[in-house]
């Protein structure tokens, strides 16, 4: 301490300060940083060298039209390099991508491409840039979910977009955010960990893997619940409430008042 | 005073044989015993004797009513277990997906009745549907009333009972809506804490009164729960009571018909067959709700998750009655280009905001429902009728007010819409901002095609009865005249038809009445311009000697060989 106190006022006292201070700063961000980053696999690992080539192929055919040549983007599609593994997988994997037509967001449809193939385009464009990677199979395990706390993180996160019973809602200019009914474990992942369409996107330093199979865990126990009350109309709430009653409540008190009334003759 | 004119009902030996009678079997004494205590002769003779006529869109009030006395007996089984408390709990229910989590004792009890008290859910459920059936039923008895004319003079103060009744039951459903302690319910509160701060100067003190502070505090859910359970239900209850007598009072309206006046009333009886009928409709509609309740969810609480103020959930709406709020709430817009609506006024201590893009809400709001109030003066100020009306109006026979009942209904449906525009967006793939720019072009042009439309259509159906009165039926059967003319026969309508056809009051035009000192005044100006909307297009009803002209040329009878009733008809309709 007394070193310290004596040395304090040392003309290179203010230098080393500095360099204390930026080194920390530094340290932080590429700690921050790399959290991220730690998901971008390398793409040697998972991938061979034909899968990428064979993606390549199917990629030229199919997504360049839009997406480019070299998966550099143009003016109607935008570049794939940095996308990652993840979001080859849920933009092929739903069907979304090839898109049918341009529109306000891409519409779900039966997948295009195979498993394989799917896994051979991922291949290709996870080459082209690190980014996020397609998840492990231990984060899609909903047994290992924790429901409730999912159930929190969902209508934190989730219900202002999807419902709180996940049944979809409007967003702007004709963009909505889907059902998640019968969504795969998988697309739901990669679909928070890639932000696809108007979605934001839920990296993992800010869902956690773990956090994000609560929140499947959540949607796949809902699914799996049933509807404790009935049937129930879609789970969007007072509208379709208010729209039952005003049409099968309503037709059946005037089936039974024109039945009351009517005369016997 | 009573006594002489008891005196002089009953003699004295008539007094003595009422005392001395001795009931032969078992049931006789029973009822002889209950009878001579409670008078029950009397009350039976007075109300069993109420002759009621017979329509079924005269029925909405009974549904209203037997709706809220469901409402209430399940409501009391709902109070056995809920606790209005916002203490905070950790939910150990059976419900998974809560588990653990912090919650309120309000939500916490909600959910055990819905997971763990048997027949809870059902009885919750049945307890929504039958808020949502006693307002509609509520509005629909309402909007028979309004196109009939049944609010004019003797009526209109039972008008007046019938809409605070119709906002009680908003408030009623309101209140409740808020009980759960949900994010759904607690954004409907979130909204009506903003809409109550938004009134100028005394908007914050409103609120803070309300909700015992900032919000949402630790105070509302409890007073909501005395106004729901207690208050409200009471104010319900005795303006039934008071709507009830007032009906006994002024007799039910009639439809028009054949023999049916304005001094009379044609019907049954309550007792036995009203009664009876009554009685059974009351489990009819019992059956109905229990059915809904059985089988449709209702307000599934277990998704929307305790009451934070931070998340908005997608489709978070009101229950149906107060979807028009909402909804003007969201075609209300905060900017018109760059211009924001909310301005402030600058004041020493930082500025006093004006949130104009709420306020402006409640100009509609004020307009329908203090419209809804003061109608029945409205109309009688304008139409200049001050007279007695028991006998129904046909709604196209009063194309004014028809027309203008529409509008309003429209204008209403155009903010009650706006309240699902985002599902309207997505079930029907459209840009959400498209339909609600659609639903503000349609909030001021809607009502205003609606009238002249609705009139058109009134003066149409009006045309139509007089050519069905003037020619008949068209029979469907093609006649060739020896002649060779080929011709379609028409059926003359039955005199029972043509009374209703042709027996109905047909206002014109009054012009200007100078007042007392020989002017005409500004508010008669726009008097005769009001009455000049409601009456100057006008088909008239078919009179005698119209009907007797069509009569004689007529091949297939003459008037001599019609039943003298079909003439009597025309002749009647000048009552």
């Amino acid at each position: 301490m007394k070193a310290l106190s004596q040395k304090r006022r040392h003309p290179l006292a203010a230098v080393a300060l500095l360099l204390l201070g930026l080194l920390l700063t530094g340290g932080l961000y590429s700690a921050a940083t790399s959290i991220n980053e730690a998901q971008a696999t390398n793409t040697a690992d998972v991938y061979s060298a034909s899968d990428v080539e064979e993606g390549e192929r199917l990629f030229v055919a199919n997504c360049a039209t839009c997406h480019g040549i070299n998966a550099e983007g143009s003016d109607a599609g935008p570049s794939l390099i940095g996308s990652g593994a993840a979001a080859v997988d849920f933009q092929v994997g739903t069907g979304r991508m090839p898109m049918q037509m341009s529109g306000p967001q891409a519409q779900k449809k039966p997948a295009q491409f195979n498993d394989e193939q799917t896994m051979q385009l991922s291949a290709y464009v996870a080459s082209l840039g690190s980014g996020p990677a397609v998840p492990d199979e231990e984060y899609l395990d909903v047994e290992q979910g924790n429901i409730a706390r999912g159930g929190e993180l969902f209508r934190i996160n989730c219900a202002m977009c999807h419902n709180a019973a996940a049944a979809g809602g409007a967003l702007t200019e004709g963009k909505y955010a889907p059902a998640l009914d019968g969504v795969e474990a998988r697309h739901i992942y990669t679909a928070m960990l890639t932000g696809p369409q108007n979605m934001p996107e839920f990296n993992d330093s800010n869902i956690p893997p773990e956090d994000k199979r609560d929140i499947i865990a959540f949607l796949k126990n809902n699914e799996s619940q049933g509807v404790p009350g009935g049937f129930s109309l879609g789970s969007l709430g007072p509208v379709s409430e208010g729209l039952l009653i005003w049409t099968l409540g309503l037709a059946l008190l005037i089936g039974s008042m024109v039945w009351l009334t009517s005369r016997s003759s | 005073m009573s006594t002489q004119s008891l005196e002089s009902k009953y003699t004295e030996e008539q007094y003595s044989e009422v005392d001395q009678y001795q009931p032969a079997t078992r049931t006789g004494k029973i009822a002889n015993y209950v009878d001579t205590r409670v008078g029950g002769t009397g009350m039976v003779r007075e109300f069993g004797r109420k002759v009621f006529p017979d329509h079924w869109t005269f029925m909405f009030g009974e549904v209203a009513l037997y709706s809220f006395v469901i409402t209430v007996i399940s409501g009391a089984f709902l109070t056995f277990w809920f606790d209005p408390s916002m203490a905070s709990t950790r939910y150990d229910g059976s419900y998974v997906p809560l588990q653990g989590v912090e919650m309120s004792t309000a939500y916490a009890t909600a959910l055990e009745l819905s997971f763990d008290v048997r027949g809870g859910l059902f009885m919750r459920q049945l307890h929504h549907w039958g808020a949502l059936m006693f307002v509609m039923a509520m509005a629909i008895h309402m909007l028979r009333v309004f196109f009939t004319g049944a609010f004019r003079k003797p009526r209109e103060l039972n008008w007046v009972v019938g809409c605070t009744l119709l906002l009680a039951g908003l408030g009623a459903g309101f209140t409740g809506y808020s009980l759960p302690d949900e994010v759904l319910s607690g954004n409907g509160l979130r909204i009506i804490d903003g809409m109550l701060k938004a009134i100028p100067v005394v908007g914050t003190y409103i609120s803070f009164f309300l909700f015992g502070g900032e919000f949402p505090g630790d105070e509302v859910i409890p007073r909501l729960y005395s106004l729901h359970i207690f208050i409200i239900p009471a104010v319900i209850l005795i303006l039934i009571a008071v709507h009830l007598f007032m009906v006994v009072t002024h007799k039910h309206t009639q439809y028009p018909g054949p023999g049916r006046t304005e001094r009379n009333v044609v019907g049954y009886p309550i007792g036995p067959v009203y009664a009876a009928k009554a009685g059974g409709f009351f489990f009819v509609v019992f059956g109905i709700l229990a059915l809904l309740g059985g089988t449709f969810q209702i307000n599934a609480l277990w998704n929307y998750g305790p009451y934070d103020p931070s998340p908005v959930q997608a489709g978070t709406q009101p229950d149906w009655y107060i979807g028009w709020f909402d909804g003007l709430l969201r075609l209300m817009p905060g900017y018109i280009g760059d211009i924001p609506l909310e301005f402030v006024i600058p004041t020493p201590w930082g500025g006093n905001s004006v949130a104009t893009p709420v306020l402006v809400t409640f100009l509609p709001i004020t307009a329908l429902l203090l419209g809804l109030f003061v109608w029945p003066w409205v109309e009688a100020w304008i139409t200049g009728d001050k007279k007695e009306h028991h006998i129904l109006d046909r709604p196209r026979n009063v194309p004014g007010r028809t027309a203008f009942g529409m509008a309003m209904m429209i204008w209403y449906f155009v903010m009650w819409a706006a309240a699902s525009s985002d599902l309207i967006a997505t079930h029907f793939s459209l840009s959400f901002n498209d339909v609600l720019i659609w639903l503000r072009v349609l909030f001021f042009a809607g009502p205003i095609l609606t009238f002249i439309i609705t009139k058109r259509i009134c003066l149409a159906l009006q045309r139509k009865d007089r050519e069905i009165v003037l020619h008949g039926n068209e029979a469907g059967v093609i006649e060739m005249l020896p002649h060779g003319e080929f011709r379609e026969k028409h059926t003359r309508v039955s005199d029972y038809e043509l009374y209703t056809l042709v027996s109905y009051e047909s206002p014109e035009v009054t012009s200007a009445r100078p007042n007392s000192r020989g002017k005409v005044g500004l508010l008669e100006k726009s008097r005769v311009r009001l009455n000049r909307t409601f009456f100057e297009d006008r088909v008239a009803p078919v009179s005698r000697e119209e009907y007797l002209e069509a009569l004689s040329h007529d091949d297939h009878g003459t008037a001599a060989e019609l039943p003298a009733g079909s003439v009597a008809a025309i002749e009647s309709k000048k009552h």
